[in-house]
Parts: structure tokens; sequence; C-alpha cells
């Protein structure tokens, strides 16, 4: 078990988030599209070069910007 | 018939209040926009990416002998008003009568929290269950009993883009119970928080969810998914594959380099099979059928013209009006500048072929779906410049006319976002029908001039952008967006989409391009144009090496930019001045419509601003061509 940033997740990793930090805003955004703790999450895909970092939650795939990638704090296995 | 009316209140942050007798609520890219459609035969422009409607659309419905105010919401992924499209929805759901939730039936526990917000602000609801034919195909089965017993209200399995389920949910919608205004309001409460409200339904889940918490609801979410919803495993199937192709890492930045460079041929390879009837690259044909639209006007219309002309007698007002002046004794349509030759030939004849071509490709990768996944692989690049990888959704929208990609750049987050994205379109990027002329004109002297227009152009909207990035202040979004399945589009839908599209060009471009043409005539008549030439002349003939008579052209670019480049047809230009030339006026002013949008949608200040980034750009890029580029 390891706690790291979303960014930091390998390739097809699987995780649980447990923290988003940041502001409301942040926050709200990424609740809206069921990024919340205690959500499981996997890695997909990442565009190189700080591009935005691809996820699979519920079936759905999410592309989010790695700044706001680096605001949710998840675990592994 | 029903109207179409679009709402262009929307950026002021303050929605006129729309009522609603049935009001269309839910997620972007649920499908609202096919499902408003098929409930009031109005069509609308919809696509597979989250935002395609920005504003609302309204529309009416006859049931009984009546007609019902129908209101198409914005998506938006909650009633917390956050953004633009959420505070219009709170605003809408405030003054509806009834309300249809869409709902996704692929993604139930993502949409569900919105349906119980939605749930506690006492309106009567109908939950359609869209997409219901996808969620089989991928083994989601979902028990809509149980669904519409666990939230109390009716839940309809609707297909929007087919109308499966249509007929029973609109039933459904008018069976709702509807009780009188409430009495009680509090003024200062948001209207997602009337606490006290007894839900019209009595079932005991509705009630009271007002006092759940962010955590309780998606508890609650999750209870219904697993009561309701079971999954049958299945496999992959080829579209998930091309999906899972198309975000990889190194695979996906190539596709979306493929699919440009696809995108770009097939544009141009259908645009000039259109026009000539030929196939083949640059300056190549590899066949040549007994087709196209300048062979029509040449066979057909030219010997009527011909004769007009005889009879009307060349030199007169009205032969200079009507066929304009003759080349070599002939009518040349590209030259001729009469509003019976060049006037019909331009628009029709060399620029309709491109709207075409380029909406035809533009709505196909609007329709499966791709387009989110090139924001992805373009979000670096749109970084740069102070943007996210969305921007490139409402740039493309401009490569076809700067109008509609301007409006678009509603889908961006914050004032600033929208600035720069409208800017650098109305500056540095071509529509389609003066693309088509460009193509048309400067692709005569070779394949590389138009290359060269290109990349100047596009070397320009980086610089600008960074500038941009660097001038302005404001906050800066990342990117956040759900990447849609591949679907396969429907045919009918897409046609539709594109009949809207080239009617939209006929019906606003066409009387353009034909007062425009009455206007250099009457002009060219009455000698005016020396005057304005004489002291805009330093400019454009010491800074821009373009010879003095280019300044008519540029001028008339303000009406219409196709009719401009059409008129460096006869001025005998080099190809280095052509390339000057059709770079200066892509950047410089904007036509009249785009005029129009730049304001409504900038307001006044950030209009001004983006005038004078686009009239100093013009001045240091033209003169920087002219000076660099040998020859």
């Amino acid at each position: 078990m390891s706690d790291k940033l979303l960014t930091e997740l390998f390739l097809n990793e699987e995780a649980e988030v447990i923290a988003i930090t940041g502001g409301r805003m942040v926050r709200t955004r990424l609740r809206s599209l069921g990024i919340i703790e205690g959500q499981k999450i996997r890695k997909i895909s990442k565009v190189g070069l700080g591009g935005p970092v691809i996820v699979l939650i519920n079936r759905a795939q999410l592309a989010i910007g790695f700044g706001m990638a680096r605001r949710v704090v998840v675990r592994t296995k | 018939m029903s109207k179409e009316k679009i709402s262009s209140e929307t950026t002021s942050g303050r929605t006129s209040h729309i009522k609603s007798d049935i009001l269309l609520v839910g997620h972007p890219n649920v499908g609202k926009s096919v499902l408003f459609s098929r409930i009031t035969g109005i069509h609308t422009i919809a696509s597979n990416y989250p935002g395609t409607t920005i504003g609302y659309t309204a529309g009416q419905i006859r049931f009984g002998k009546q007609y019902y105010d129908v209101v198409d919401a914005p998506g938006t992924y909650s009633l917390e008003p956050i953004d633009e499209a959420a505070r219009i929805t709170v605003d809408l759901i405030d003054e509806a009568v009834r309300i249809i939730n869409v709902v996704d039936a692929t993604h139930l526990e993502r949409h569900l929290p919105m349906t119980i917000e939605l749930l506690a602000q006492d309106k009567p609801i109908v939950i359609a269950l869209n997409m219901s034919d996808e969620a089989r195909h991928k083994g989601i089965e979902i028990d809509v009993k149980k669904l519409s017993q666990r939230l109390g209200v009716s839940v309809v399995p609707t297909v929007a883009r087919t109308g499966v389920g249509i007929k029973d949910l609109i039933q459904k919608v008018f069976s709702l119970e509807i009780r009188e205004p409430k009495i009680e309001k509090n003024e200062t409460t948001h209207p997602g928080h009337h606490p006290h409200i007894p839900h019209h339904n009595k079932s005991q889940t509705a009630k009271n969810h007002e006092h759940l918490s962010e955590k309780d609801i998606w508890t609650k979410v999750g209870n219904i998914v697993e009561e309701a919803q079971t999954l049958h495993h299945h496999h992959h199937t080829f579209g998930e594959r091309l999906e899972d192709l198309s975000v990889h890492p190194v695979f996906g930045g190539l596709t979306a380099l493929v699919v440009l460079a696809l995108s770009f041929s097939f544009i141009r390879t259908i645009g000039e099979f259109l026009i000539s009837g030929e196939i083949g690259i640059f300056g190549q044909s590899w066949i040549k059928l007994p087709f196209g639209i300048e062979p029509l006007f040449n066979v057909a219309w030219k010997p009527l013209m011909m004769k007009l002309s005889t009879l009307l007698g060349p030199g007169n007002f009205l032969h200079s009006l009507l066929i304009g002046t003759l080349v070599e004794g002939r009518i040349d349509f590209m030259q001729s500048f009469g509003l019976l030759t060049s006037g019909l030939f331009i628009p029709l004849g060399a620029v309709l072929p491109y709207i075409f071509s380029f909406y035809l490709v533009l709505s196909l990768l609007e329709d499966t779906g791709y387009l989110p996944r090139l924001a992805v692989f373009m979000d670096n690049i749109m970084h740069k410049i102070g943007l996210h990888g969305y921007a490139i959704i409402p740039t493309l929208l401009g490569l076809g006319c700067n109008v509609p990609g301007i409006i678009a750049t509603r889908i961006l987050e914050t004032r600033r976002q929208r600035f720069i994205t409208a800017t650098l379109i109305s500056i540095s990027v071509p529509c389609a029908a003066l693309q088509a002329m460009i193509i048309g004109l400067v692709g005569s002297r070779g394949a590389w001039p138009v290359a060269l227009i290109y990349g100047i152009l596009f070397i320009s909207w980086i610089i600008i952008g960074i500038i941009l990035r660097f001038t302005t202040r404001g906050f800066k979004p990342e990117l956040l967006i759900e990447i849609p399945p591949y679907r396969m589009p429907s045919f009918q839908a897409l046609f539709s989409k594109l009949w809207m599209r080239i009617y939209g060009f006929l019906k606003e471009a066409l009387p353009i391009v034909i007062a425009a043409i009455f206007v250099v005539d009457i002009l060219y008549h009455l000698n005016l144009f020396k005057y304005v030439a004489s002291f805009t002349a330093p400019v454009v003939t010491r800074l821009w090496g373009l010879p003095e008579d280019t300044i008519v052209p540029l001028l008339v670019g303000i009406l219409r930019k196709d009719v401009a480049v059409g008129m460096f047809a006869p001025l005998a230009l080099t190809t280095k001045q052509l390339i000057t030339g059709s770079v200066i006026l892509t950047m410089f002013f904007p036509c009249i419509a785009t005029f129009v949008i730049m304001f409504r949608e900038l307001k006044l200040k950030d209009g001004l601003k983006a005038i004078g980034i686009m009239l100093f750009s013009v001045l240091i890029i033209g003169t920087a061509v002219n000076f660099l580029l040998p020859g």
C-alpha cells in the first residue's frame, strides 16, 4: 500500500482516490465527473511532457489536465 | 411549425428568465439536443462531444389541442453554479413547469447524483434513460422498475437517436401532476435550497434529499445502482480497441496526426472533385469525370451570359454591373466581377463545394466522438498559448466559419480563455470560404505558396498566442473532460446537420457576396477608390510590397473575404505578392459578420482590445513576410 499522486501512478495501475487537495472549484469540477474519495480509478494513458492523464472510472474515460491530476491523491494496493 | 431561437444573453451571466412547460436537463453529451429535436421537430446541431448546446434552445410541442414550450438546457454536471452552463440551468429550472432529466444509461452512477439534486427541486420530473441500446450492447442491464421505485419518479428507457421510447416519454411527462405555484418563496436562497417543501411524489425514497451531504448522495447513488444495475461480461469490441489506440501514449499522438492529415486531404479532394470533376493531388489529376460545378457554369451559363453581354454592349454601366469586364473578349468567372458572373460563381462555384466538404468531414469528426481525443493531444500545445486542449474545438469550427467558432468559445471556462481563443480565431484562422479561394487562386501557382500561407498563419497563431498568454491576466483552468465512446454517426442526423450548415451559408453569405460585388462595381464606377488608395498607399506599397490596386480588395475583405481574394485575380500579382496579400487579407479586419459576433461575445472593451491586437499583428506580420520572403 502506498500513497501517491495520480500523475505518479503507473500505466494500468489501479488505485483508490483518498484525497483531493485544492479549492472548492477544483473539487466541484472533479466531483461532478465522479472523482471522489473512495472511488476506484485506473490510469489508462498519459500524454508526455506534462500533458493530460487519462483514467478509467466506472467504465468511463476521463482526461484530466496534468495540473489538476496532481491534486488527486490515490492509494495503491 | 415552431421557430428556433437561441439565447444571446448567456455570456453576461444573467439569463433572461425563460419559462418552459418542459425543460430538458442533464449532463453534457447525453443526447439532450437529439431528444429535443425528436420532441419538437426542430433540427438542432448535435455532436458527440460535451458542450454542443451553448446557451439554450427553445421550441414547442403540440399535445392535445395545446402548444407547450420546450427548452433544451445546456449540459451541466451539477446544479452547483460553478460555471455558466450550471448557472443558466439553475435559472431555467426555476422557471420550468415540468422537467425531463436525461440520463446516460451506460453511466448511471455518474448521472444519478444530479438526478438526486434535481429531485430536491420540488418540480414534477420524468427521467429519460437515454442510450439504453448502447447500455445493452455494453452488457449493462438496468431494472427500470426498481430504479423508478427507488427514485420515486417515472423512468423511461429511450434511444433518442432512433426515436425509441419518445412517445412513452411524452405521455409520462404530460401525465405528471402539476401543482399550483408555491406561495412560500425564500428570496435569499438559491432555487436548489428549498428544504421544507415536500416532494410531489408520495414515495418514501424521494423525500428529504435536501439535507443529504455530498458523501450521502454518492453513497445513496451507489446503493441504488447496486440494486438496479447488473453488469454482464462482454468482449472488447472493435470500437473499444480503437478507443484504446486513440488515447495510447504513443499511438494516440500518431492517430491525431493521421486524422488531421486525412481530414485536410479529404476536404481538398472532395472540394476539388465537386468543382472540377478531377481527383488527384495538387496539379496532377488521376481521374477526370465529366462532372463539376465549373464545367456546368462554362457549358450552361457562359453562353447565355455572352449573349447578354452582346445585347447590353460592353462599356456601359449596366454591362459592367451585371457582366463585369471581359477578359480578352470573354467572360472569366473569377475575374469579370459582374453580379451575374463572378457574383454567382464565387459563392456557388468556388466556395460552396469547400463548404460542403469541410462540414462533411467536420461533422464526421464531431459525431464519431474523435474531437475530445484530439483535444487531449493538443493540450500541451494549447497550454503554451494560455489555453487548454478543449480550445481546439472552437478553433476547428473557426476553420469553417469564424462566426460559429467564436460563439463556441463559450464552452471554455473563463473569460480569459474565451478572449484568447476568439482573438486568435479572428486573426489567424481562415474560414472555409477564404481557404477555398486561396486554394483556387494561389494553388494555380503551385502547392508550396499555399503551404507557405498556412505555415505563416500557423506560426502567427502560435506567436500571438504566446504573447497573449503572458499579457493577459486571469485564472487558467486545466483540461477536464469526459471522453465519449466512439459512435457510428447516424447518417440521417449527419446530413441534416450538414444541410443546416450549408443552408446557413447560402442564407447568410450569398446576399453579402452579391452586395459586396454591387458596392465594388458602384465604387469603381464613381472612381472613389483612388481617394482611399492615396492615403493608405505608404503602408500597402512600402511596408507590404503590394501594388496600390490591392487596397480595394483589402477593403472589400471587410464585407466578404472570399470576394476579396477573387479581386486579386485580375491584378497580375507576383507569387510573393499573392502570398503576402492572402496572409494580410486573412489577418486584416474580420469580415462584418465576425466583427459583430466578436463584440457580442467579448463585449466592447475586450472587442476593441482584440481589434487593436489584430491591427498591430497585421502591420508587423505583413511587413515581416514582405521583407523576409525572397523573390
